[in-house]
């Protein structure tokens, strides 16, 4: 597959592209990207497009920032931001660090917040690196690498549609996650932030590199994929297909503020005769063959359709549905014991050891 | 109040053809005819009529339904659409994509005069999000004047939850326009998610001329047989608005074509509950009925590439029809025999083997199998390769199965009503299916289900259960919606709850949850 080059520019029909693959690394969650591209194509078409940069054509010493929308999908749709919310962190941050900032970046790839940031990069003329906090989509704000890697969270900005903004500084990135939740549901369930500001030296240790632009390429030949466009998206992504199969079963239930529950998978083809349970909590979780464990969190589990590799959210799985189940080797930065003691198994109440899913089906 | 023996008719207007049945109150049709579409919709129906009604003692029918897609073809041909003054309320919020986002151009540049988004509107808990700026309603009144616009949209957030800003804005622009400039508030149009319920709203306004032609010349048909009769139009959900309702609210009315056509060959086949796969020359098209209501889609559905949210019917479409072209390429490379995708369409009755042509087409596998009796000449498929057959074959009872498969939502059996002029290539025997039924008039079904409809009424609203318990909620939602249903003209002593759906607010404190019902029951 062509790689893009270092300077990357992201009109209107890259971002197609972008949402595409930002929703195969959401593992079933992470929001409709859907508002979050129609926001950034139109501040496309008024302010010219945004550009992607790598971290190696930045200073190491210049200030980056990851964004992100927070708040409930459900709120999303009805209430969807102004778009100058990105400009109002932005200048409140450097007020507060007291240093202009160079670019912006995803806190999360997977889902809406894949495709935001770069709306409020349009707007402001700043370019979005190359990179990313989480390489998916995850639940909480502590669950990134910056985390891992010990990158202040702070200090964290949210703002609301009103001009109303906070300004928090959290003794850990877990409390960061309860303060802006309460927060964010006072200002109407939806909010932008900003959190863990760094240096371009301090990403090249803590953020997950080129996986935007990995998103983007995978977007791209999903979208112009004829032939065996499953093959094609486990070939781009170094995927494994675990399992081809039906959709028997979907449980659900919301407790906690989560979308939890699973769906039973029967084998198809091949696969005949198997029978595999996949969890999931807002994004699918953990997938069991019997009480064996195929895959498990932080590596990647996407359902997509077997036909046409089209990734299907969680909410959207349902009874009769043909899909390819999908894990793709989350970024080894999470593979160490301090990053699965935050994105582990144990941490979505799995009492199982994390084993990489490579080495499960090898 | 009931008539003894009253009767109905059913009209049904189609883009090929427009039919109509009488029938009477257990359900009989006692007079059906299927005449030609014509240009202006209304001449179609008066000929139909005409054709229909000699029969039949007219002084016994006290209910005339009429199912169009009139203002379908509208939106998709671009043509008749009135000028629409766009409104929001949510300011500051929604900036970020504004009116008409994602609209082909040539619809938006036809259909979108002035647009401007306002302070107003509410959040999820009910709050507002801003009081209504009534002094910029005002001011907007004008620059839509100004622009040429003839109809307003006016589209709140969380609307479907808390109307008032929808229903002060609408007093406002009716003191400054008059009653000659129809206003349509999207509460009343489509459900939650902002840009969709904006978009149908904008659609329906644009409809309004269109709506009133169609309805005007429904009762005048009706009137020049000396009916008078309660009309109605059926909607995307298969039950019914009053004529004069549908006047103002078309953009209901746009999915009514496929709901019509599963209702009634359901109702013909006497099944409450089945997978309806309809095959015609090109095309298989699967829906599944629910307690007598086709399931609807989760999905956004387009209609002339706009983005909407209305209740439509789930179907999916695949390309497996009667003139389905198969290729035997199985010979050369040892690869293996393909099946369409493409079709010979219209032209299978000259293009067919079976019918003297040069092309291989399902039909002919289907007549060489025995499957197909009434069509073509057997012993032109006589000398098909067995194997070809069968692996044909095989190929089709897999992608019904499958299609049946997508559409059930448990493992049970049901019935599978195989409809269409392809129905033959149905097989008797699929796996999950409890029994393959081909119910007689099914030609007519469109008409029919439009006869047989009933009056619903539906609520889409969040609730906060922390606050006042799911099961208050959930009967509270059950009220709203069985109201609704008695002010569309249902039998409150008959009126069945027919869906409840909940989907709780993840990320928000108070256990929000969106709930929605649907009740329905038989016209009054």
């Amino acid at each position: 597959m062509p790689k893009f080059a270092r300077v990357i520019t992201i009109g209107e029909q890259e971002l197609e592209w972008l949402s595409l693959g930002a929703a195969v690394f959401g593992a079933g969650g992470g929001g409709d990207p859907l508002m979050g591209t129609l926001m950034a194509q139109q501040a496309i078409r008024t302010h010219g497009p945004a550009t992607m940069v790598g971290l190696d054509t930045l200073d190491d010493d210049d200030l980056i920032l990851p964004v992100a929308m927070v708040g409930a999908p459900t709120v999303m749709v009805e209430k969807f931001m102004s778009g100058d919310e990105g400009d109002r962190i932005r200048e409140r941050i450097e007020n507060e660090i007291g240093r202009k900032v160079a670019a912006l970046s995803s806190a999360e790839l997977g889902g809406v917040n894949g495709v935001i940031p770069f709306a409020w990069a349009a707007t402001s003329g700043l370019p979005i690196v190359d990179c990313d906090l989480m390489g998916r989509a995850f639940p909480e704000l502590q669950m990134t690498t910056a985390a891992v890697a010990g990158v202040d969270i702070n200090p964290v900005v949210i703002t609301d549609e009103r001009g109303n903004l906070v300004s928090f500084t959290t003794a850990t990135p877990k409390w960061a996650e309860t303060l802006v939740r309460t927060v964010v549901g006072a200002m109407g369930g939806e909010a932008s932030m900003c959190l863990y500001p760094m240096t371009v030296a301090q990403a090249k240790q803590a953020a997950i590199l080129n996986s935007m632009s990995r998103a983007l390429e995978v977007g791209r030949l999903l979208h112009e994929a004829e032939d065996d466009p499953v093959g094609a998206l486990c070939a781009a992504v170094e995927g494994f297909p675990l399992v081809v199969g039906k959709v028997t079963d979907v449980n659900r239930q919301t407790t906690e503020g989560f979308a939890k529950g699973s769906a039973t998978i029967e084998g198809t083809g091949a696969d005949a005769g198997r029978t595999l349970r996949m969890e999931f909590q807002n994004e699918n979780a953990v997938l069991f063959e019997g009480d064996s464990v195929v895959a498990s969190v932080p590596d990647i589990i996407t359902a997509v359709d077997v036909h046409t590799a089209r990734p299907i959210v969680t909410e959207q799985l349902r009874y009769g549905h043909r899909v390819s189940i999908l894990a793709l080797p989350c970024d080894p930065i999470w593979r160490t014991d301090e990053a699965l003691a935050v994105v582990g198994p144990r941490t979505f109440n799995y009492d199982i050891d994390y084993i990489p899913v490579e080495e499960l089906n090898g | 109040m009931k008539t003894e023996n009253a009767l109905r008719i059913g009209v049904d207007v189609g883009g090929t053809n427009t039919d109509a049945v009488v029938i009477d109150d257990a359900g009989a049709v006692l007079s059906k005819v299927k005449v030609a579409t014509t240009p202006a919709p209304i001449d179609g129906i008066r000929a139909a009529l005409d054709a229909v009604l000699p029969d039949v003692d007219t002084s016994r029918i006290t209910k005339a339904m009429l199912g169009t897609t009139h203002p379908a073809n509208a939106i998709i041909q671009r043509r008749e659409l009135d000028k629409v003054g766009v409104l929001r309320l949510a300011a500051p919020s929604s900036f970020g994509v504004r009116s008409g986002a994602a609209w082909p151009d040539d619809i938006r540049n036809l259909v979108l005069g002035a647009a401007a988004i306002i302070e107003g509107g509410n959040e999820y808990t009910g709050q507002e999000i801003a009081p209504l700026d009534d002094e910029a309603v005002k001011r907007f009144a004008g620059d839509a004047i100004e622009a040429g616009c003839n109809a307003i949209a006016v589209s709140a957030a969380f609307s479907p939850a808390s109307n008032d800003h929808e229903l002060r804005a609408f007093e406002l622009l009716r003191a400054e326009l008059g009653p000659e400039i129809a206003v349509s508030l999207s509460h009343q149009v489509g459900s939650l998610g902002l840009l969709e319920r904006e978009n149908a709203t904008i659609l329906n306004a644009a409809l309004l001329s269109v709506a009133t032609s169609v309805v005007e010349g429904f009762e005048a048909a009706l009137s020049a047989h000396d009916l008078e009769v309660d009309a109605f139009l059926t909607q995307n959900d298969g039950t019914l608005m009053t004529a004069a309702h549908a006047g103002r609210f078309p953009v209901l009315t746009l999915g009514s074509g496929p709901t019509n056509s599963m209702r009634g060959a359901c109702a013909l086949a006497g099944v409450n509950d089945a997978v309806v796969i309809d095959i015609g020359g090109t095309s298989a098209d699967a829906g599944i009925l629910v307690d007598g209501f086709p399931r609807e889609s989760s999905a956004a559905v387009e209609v002339g590439g706009v983005r909407t949210n209305f209740r439509m019917p789930d179907l999916i479409s695949i390309g497996l029809g009667g003139g389905t072209v198969v290729r035997d390429a199985r010979a050369g490379n040892g690869d293996s025999l393909v099946v369409g995708p493409d079709s010979v369409g219209y032209a299978v009755a000259t293009e067919a083997r079976c019918m003297g042509g040069s092309t291989l087409t399902l039909s002919d596998i289907s007549l060489a199998a025995g499957r197909l009796r009434t069509f073509g000449d057997a012993r032109l498929v006589e000398d098909l390769d067995e194997s070809l057959v069968i692996d044909s074959l095989a190929w089709v009872d897999e992608q019904v199965m499958i299609m049946t498969e997508r559409m059930k939502s448990s493992r049970d059996e049901v019935p599978l009503l195989a409809v269409g002029g392809g129905a033959h290539l149905v097989s008797d025997d699929i796996a999950g299916v409890s029994a393959v039924l081909r119910p007689e008039n099914f030609a007519i079904a469109n008409a029919y289900g439009a006869c047989i409809a009933e009056a619903s009424g539906t609520v889409d609203r969040v609730y906060s259960y922390d606050t006042d318990g799911r099961d208050d909620c959930i009967a509270d939602a059950r009220d709203l919606a069985v109201n609704a249903a008695v002010r569309a003209g249902a039998d409150p002593e008959e009126i069945r709850i027919t869906a409840v759906t909940e989907i709780p607010m993840t990320y928000v404190p108070g256990g929000g949850c969106r709930v929605m019902v649907k009740a329905a029951g038989p016209l009054a």
